[in-house]
């Protein structure tokens, strides 16, 4: 069974990925990931998720370009960047 | 005392370097990993130990002739089977847990290495668990029987023997080096020995 491995570097912090391994079962899969992803002291906490456990969500429906609705958009930035040297302008 | 401690140190400065002999080789990548890193462990303990007895660590470790050497000869097996190999180390860590907990009494650091080594005996216990019904794991663990009983004292072994479920036979002491161990010793002190007097690493 593959397992992927999540840790957790300081407390407090998310869990990011960190690898994936493959165990017969979870004992395996404990012993081994203490070995390769806390023995440094790198990690203060693991998750070790079954791959089958994770739900996969990639495809998307693109037909119309719906990027305008981020709010990372760079006509946005552009307004903001005016709407503050107005700002500024004024006050200065 | 310090003979006790000294054959402890080489027992896990050996068993580290028989250990790492699977390092790349190991059936599954995962326990190549973990098998290695245990091996390391066992170095290291072995370290922390000579820096007790000795101001020079490395020259304890190193510089003594084979036959000074205070090893049982459970560690010095060149084995490179799987199943001898697994049995090797769940019998060491058994017969380590008994050895090491008498010493915590008097001794910080031996409390300080039993708690590395419990992960180590975890992932004993896990192989042990799987594969203690395997005819060549239960061979393989009465082949080495004799040797076990040899890394814990004479008064430790019904201790020994009640946990791993056997009978007492008669033990393969330490202090009989054999040539194996011999070629072993030529091999760690390679490195060491052809460095000039007076390198620094």
């Amino acid at each position: 069974m593959i397992y992927e491995v999540f840790r957790r570097e300081r407390k407090g912090q998310a869990f990011e990925h960190a690898g994936s391994l493959v165990a017969p079962d979870t004992e395996f899969a404990e012993t081994w990931a203490r070995e390769q992803y806390g023995r440094r002291g790198e990690s203060v906490a693991l998750w070790l998720v079954p791959r089958d456990a994770i739900h996969d969500v990639e495809d998307w429906a693109d037909e119309f370009d719906l990027k305008y609705r981020r709010v990372d958009g760079c006509w946005i930035k552009a307004r903001l960047k005016e709407a503050r040297e107005r700002a500024a302008a004024r006050t200065g | 005392m310090n003979e006790r401690l000294l054959g402890l140190a080489d027992d896990e400065l050996v068993i580290g370097w028989r250990d790492s002999e699977w390092t790349g080789i190991a059936p599954m990548l995962e326990e190549d990993v973990a098998f290695s890193s245990i091996a390391q462990n066992e170095i290291g303990h072995a370290r922390a130990v000579y820096e007790m007895l000795a101001d020079d660590a490395d020259a304890l470790a190193f510089d003594r002739t084979p036959a000074e050497y205070r090893c049982a000869p459970l560690v010095q097996l060149h084995l490179l089977e799987w199943a001898h190999t697994i049995a090797r180390r769940w019998l060491y860590e058994v017969a380590d847990e008994i050895r090491i907990t008498t010493l915590m009494a008097d001794l910080p650091l031996a409390a300080k290495i039993n708690r590395e080594e419990a992960y180590h005996r975890m992932h004993a216990e896990m192989w042990h668990e799987r594969l203690g019904d395997e005819p060549r794991f239960r061979n393989a663990v009465k082949e080495l029987w004799p040797y076990a009983l040899g890394v814990v004292l004479p008064e430790q072994r019904e201790e020994l023997c009640a946990r791993v479920k056997l009978d007492e036979v008669e033990a393969v002491e330490r202090g009989a080096n054999d040539e194996a161990f011999a070629a072993l010793h030529n091999e760690m002190t390679s490195v060491r020995r052809s460095a000039p007097a007076g390198a620094q690493w």
